[in-house]
């Protein structure tokens, strides 16, 4: 009668042995595993110091030789080491603001969804009004205004802006969970309401946020990208992808490798994470096992 | 608070009525009086209420100890809202749900905790009443967590016991829902519910979503743990081989009313009300010899959310003497033998008198009726 | 002696199987029967047992990572179904062959009215216009019993009831007059009342147009009642074959004694139910020897080495069961080997 079934996806091992078996995966994961080691490691792969502008005079604006694989810019400053401190700075922030925004997605969605009533609805009438502003605008506008900014700040913000559409899911997903039965049994057996949320719903619901983490990621890279190369990112002398290739962009014809490089890197870590994020959705799903 | 007296002469009614009931305390365990569920119907953009679903329209039945009452009907009829009902999984709109002589519907929610423990449930799906992602263990543990009957080892140790008091081996606690088939994830559930030491449990339809061989082995483990440990079973299902077997009494359910309650034997023997004739009817009979005369009801159930009026089953009724009466009177639940409760002002002795119904529009008046239904009356095999 | 009649469709030797990376399930594996013009097979079998994959099989309709294994036929009206190509298949589907699923709900279309639906079998594969197709829909609507017809044609699925849907698939199914209609589980979705409606109307239209019905279901009650011939299910394989009468009253294999035994029924009394141990093994995995034989009460070395095939019993029974060569086994039954074991797996 009830053919069987489409297997929930829980044990680990199953996971990761999927993922691991699609090929565009691994090859995400290399390539991911090949840009930000050596980024976090940056004072140990860095060739030299990314400030130092050790020969202004004959050392400048040099293509890329064997000395300076990725050249070096206006100001003598090796290319190399400057994309490698840039993208230390440009994931950490990209990392950390993702994390801020799935966090506060989870939870406001999660209670959200699971509080109900009148409760469910005001919070998602904020949420559409919070919807509405244009992030990327916003963004502009801040980080115009407020200059001196600290990078924590920074981060923040982004991260505070990044959580409406996750949050959606979220309680959507809720949602749905709440009504499966073993939620009743849960509160059959008398569990209070935290208990369900935090062991029984929660646990259920990883799936989508697993993902708009991976693609969360990518998406904070390019913003920060942008806002650095407008100039209201992360401010010089610190380095980040964005706004070395802003360095780069009044030569873009001549020098062309100030902007290439970290032009690169951006275009292959957003690639690569979400080339993950769906590999991911795929490891995760439940799958049908053919017929009974 | 002391008891109003209409209620301790209802106890003595019931006390009067109960058949069998040798236990040691007196009065049913569990007992409802007019139950209602009802569902707002939403409409427009201001959710205007437009209506409701009576899920469940007052409906009352008491449960003795140790007893299997089962509700049975078709889609529809009610039988599911009510067993949560009385759980308080969902929250009745009306009516009076005593346990042990408490009324559960004015408990605060620990009291209510505390109380849930006697009372719990089985459910029909075995695939999405375990959480996939837990282990069998740890559901099974959390009862035992929530109502701190054990810590660490000890729990361990009741896990155990209990998984092989369902048939399982102990071993399989660390393993996940997933890695068992749907008769193996329904002892889970039981085992599961078994963990708080309950008095009462509501089994909403477990083995309906079972093959017929392991249905028969859930079938047997139920009735082995209602005489090991004492239990009550409210029994909610639809196939009626399986609920003569399982059950000392019956009620019928149809558009959220009961329409018919009797013992087992009597309802099985002798169906009096037309509803009831015509499901034991429909029942196929794994028996090529027996060619049945089926009553073939007309058309479909009606939606809930607009009942017929006056006998919620008389646009389907086959009674001979059905008229405009019964689509006016509703007909009151009576005892029309002992122990026998039937709702049709049709089928005599009824305290509907005949006046009354000539006066709603009746003309025809009440007569017996008992169709001879074959494979009731074969001898065993 | 007359000669019994051309079978109208012959499966011989069908096999399917799922080739996933984990394992190979063989759902099917080896399953022969035939249907004659006009009659009502009933093919009985639990979940797993392969029987529905049996009806997908012979109206091709089985996803990768199922394939039809070669060596199987599936004879029908001259040709075989198996290597018959796909346009050729197409003409047959709905046409000469069709198939009422279990869901109602799922198998209609949402977006399309009742009659559009039944309509739209006609005008794939009939000639004349939509209204000619339309006067043909509402006309078989109202032979499956449905009221106001030509009402009831232009409303959507979920506006009808769960009996009325199954109604609308029958008359889907049988609008072009098929020569075999093969249903798959068609009432175990409906309320027992509608069951028992539902089942009259198949046994009706079948006397009526004469066609012949692969019923596929659980329910030993089903069969019963409405079938000639039974095939009984069990890992893949055809383990009993009888007409109805002999099955009920003679089973042969222990799998289909341990069934009728273990269904509670309306005529017996209280006590406790005789139940078949352990559970059905998975199709990647199937034992070796006879597939039965951890469950079975009469199991003996011969059953663990060989395979049984399928025995004659007698003109129209066979049964794959090693106690058709050693009858006097049965009388010395046994716990079967998973109870011995210890507790069911």
């Amino acid at each position: 009668m009830i053919a069987d079934l489409p297997l929930p996806f829980l044990a680990k091992r199953t996971v990761a042995r999927r993922l691991l078996s699609n090929r565009s995966a691994l090859a995400a994961i290399a390539l991911l595993l090949v840009i930000i080691i050596p980024c976090v490691a940056a004072p140990a792969f860095a060739p030299y110091d990314p400030s130092v502008q050790p020969d202004i005079i004959g050392l400048r604006s040099q293509g890329p030789t064997a000395a300076h694989p990725f050249g070096t810019d206006p100001f003598s400053r090796d290319v190399l080491s400057r994309v490698l401190y840039g993208g230390r700075v440009s994931l950490a922030v990209a990392l950390v603001a993702t994390l801020v925004s799935i966090t506060l997605g989870t939870a406001y969605g999660a209670i959200a969804g699971f509080a109900g009533g009148a409760v469910e609805a005001v919070m998602m009438r904020i949420l559409d009004a919070l919807l509405s502003i244009p992030r990327l605008l916003l963004l502009i506008a801040i980080f115009a205004a407020w200059r001196q900014l600290p990078l924590a700040g920074f981060v923040g913000i982004i991260g505070l802006t990044g959580w409406y559409g996750l949050s959606r899911i979220v309680r959507g997903q809720v949602l749905a969970i709440k009504g499966e039965e073993f939620v009743v049994s849960a509160r059959a057996l008398g569990a209070g309401r935290a208990r369900i949320l935090l062991k029984h719903i929660l646990p259920n619901i990883l799936t989508p946020v697993i993902v708009a983490a991976a693609l969360g990621v990518g998406h904070v890279i390019l913003l920060e990208a942008g806002l650095s190369y407008l100039g209201i990112g992360v401010q010089q002398p610190e380095p980040s992808w964005g706004n070395i290739i802003q360095d780069g962009s009044d030569q873009i014809a001549g020098l062309w490798w100030i902007s290439f490089f970290p032009g690169m890197a951006i275009v292959l870590t957003v690639m690569a994470f979400n080339v993950l994020g769906d590999a991911l959705r795929e490891a995760l799903q439940p799958r049908h096992m053919g017929a009974e | 608070m002391t008891e109003p007296s209409w209620m301790s002469d209802t106890r003595e009614r019931i006390r009067a009525v109960e058949s069998g009931g040798t236990s040691e305390k007196s009065g049913p365990l569990l007992s409802i009086r007019n139950l209602s569920k009802h569902f707002p119907i939403k409409r427009g953009l201001l959710g205007r209420t437009a209506g409701a679903v009576r899920a469940v329209n007052d409906v009352s039945f008491d449960i003795a100890r140790g007893e299997t009452l089962s509700l049975v009907g078709e889609s529809g009829c009610g039988k599911t809202t009510t067993g949560r009902s009385i759980l308080r999984l969902i929250e009745p709109t009306e009516g009076r749900i005593d346990f042990d002589g408490r009324d559960i519907r004015r408990l605060g929610a620990s009291a209510l905790r505390a109380v849930r423990r006697e009372m719990q449930i089985i459910f029909q799906d075995p695939v999405s009443s375990l959480n996939p992602r837990m282990t069998i263990g740890a559901a099974i543990r959390e009862g035992i967590r929530i109502h701190r009957l054990a810590e660490g080892a000890a729990a361990n140790a009741i896990v155990k016991r209990l998984l092989e008091e369902v048939g399982l081996r102990g071993e399989y606690a660390t393993r996940y829902p997933h890695e068992f088939s749907g008769g193996q994830r329904q002892r889970i559930g039981i085992a599961r519910a078994l963990a708080v030491e309950p008095r009462f449990i509501v089994c909403d339809e477990p083995v309906s979503a079972l093959d017929v061989s392991v249905q028969a082995q859930v079938i047997n483990l139920l009735r082995d743990l209602q005489r090991d440990r004492q239990l009550t079973y409210l029994f909610i299902a639809h196939d009626l081989s399986v609920v003569k077997h399982m059950s000392d009494r019956v009620a019928v359910m149809y558009l959220g009313k009961i329409l018919e309650l009797a013992s087992a034997e009597d309802l099985y023997r002798e169906p009096m009300m037309p509803y009831t004739q015509a499901l034991l009817s429909a029942v196929p009979v794994p028996d090529p010899r027996i060619r049945k005369e089926r009553i073939l009801l007309q058309g479909d159930v009606p939606s809930p959310a607009s009942p017929p009026p006056g006998c919620v089953f008389h646009p389907r009724c086959h009674h001979p003497a059905k008229d405009a009466a019964c689509a006016k009177i509703v007909p009151p639940l009576e005892e029309k033998a002992p122990g026998h409760f039937v709702a049709c002002i049709k089928q005599p002795p009824t305290l509907v008198s005949w006046e009354q119904q000539q006066e709603a529009g009746g003309v025809n008046p009440p007569v017996r009726y008992l169709p001879v239904v074959e494979q009731l009356s074969r001898s065993d095999n | 002696m007359n000669e019994p009649p051309a079978p109208l469709l012959s499966v011989e030797n069908l096999s399917t199987w799922f080739h996933t990376p984990a394992a190979i399930a063989k759902s099917v594996d080896g399953v022969s029967f035939s249907v004659a013009p006009g009659e009502m097979l009933g093919i009985v079998g639990e979940s797993g047992c392969g029987k529905s994959v049996t009806a997908l099989s012979i109206l091709r309709l089985i996803q990768q990572p199922g394939r039809i294994e070669p060596g199987s036929r599936i004879m029908f009206e001259g040709n075989d179904l198996v290597t018959l190509d796909d346009s050729a298949m197409r003409h047959i589907r709905g046409n000469r062959i069709s198939m009422i699923f279990q869901e109602p709900m799922s198998a209609l279309n949402p977006v399309f009215t009742v009659g559009d639906q039944v309509a739209e079998v006609v005008r794939i594969h009939g000639e004349g216009s939509r209204k000619d197709a339309w006067k043909r829909a509402v006309e078989m609507l109202s032979l499956t019993g449905i009221p106001d017809p030509e009402e009831r044609a232009r409303q959507y699925p979920h506006q009808l009831s769960g009996g009325m849907r199954q109604r609308v698939l029958i008359a889907m199914a049988l609008v072009m007059n098929p020569a075999l209609v093969i249903a798959d589980e068609p009432t175990t979705a409906l309320d027992v009342t509608i069951q028992a409606q539902i089942l009259e109307l198949l046994v009706d239209l079948q006397k009526r147009f004469g066609t012949s019905i692969l019923l596929i279901t659980h329910d030993l009650g089903v069969v019963a009642e409405t079938a000639s011939r039974v095939v009984v299910m069990y890992c893949g394989e055809v383990v009993e074959e009888a007409d109805v009468e002999t099955l009920f009253s003679a089973a042969h294999h222990p799998y289909t004694e341990g069934l009728m035994q273990a269904m509670p029924q309306l005529g017996e009394s209280r006590d406790r139910l005789n139940v078949i141990p352990g559970s059905v093994p998975p199709p990647t995995d199937w034992p070796s020897g006879c597939r039965f034989r951890d469950r079975c009460k009469y199991s003996w070395e011969l059953c663990e080495q060989q395979h049984p095939p399928l025995y004659q019993i007698s003109a129209a029974h066979t049964s794959r069961c090693h106690l058709a060569l050693e009858p006097e086994r049965r009388a010395h039954p046994h716990p079967p080997l998973v109870e011995q074991l210890g507790v069911p797996a």
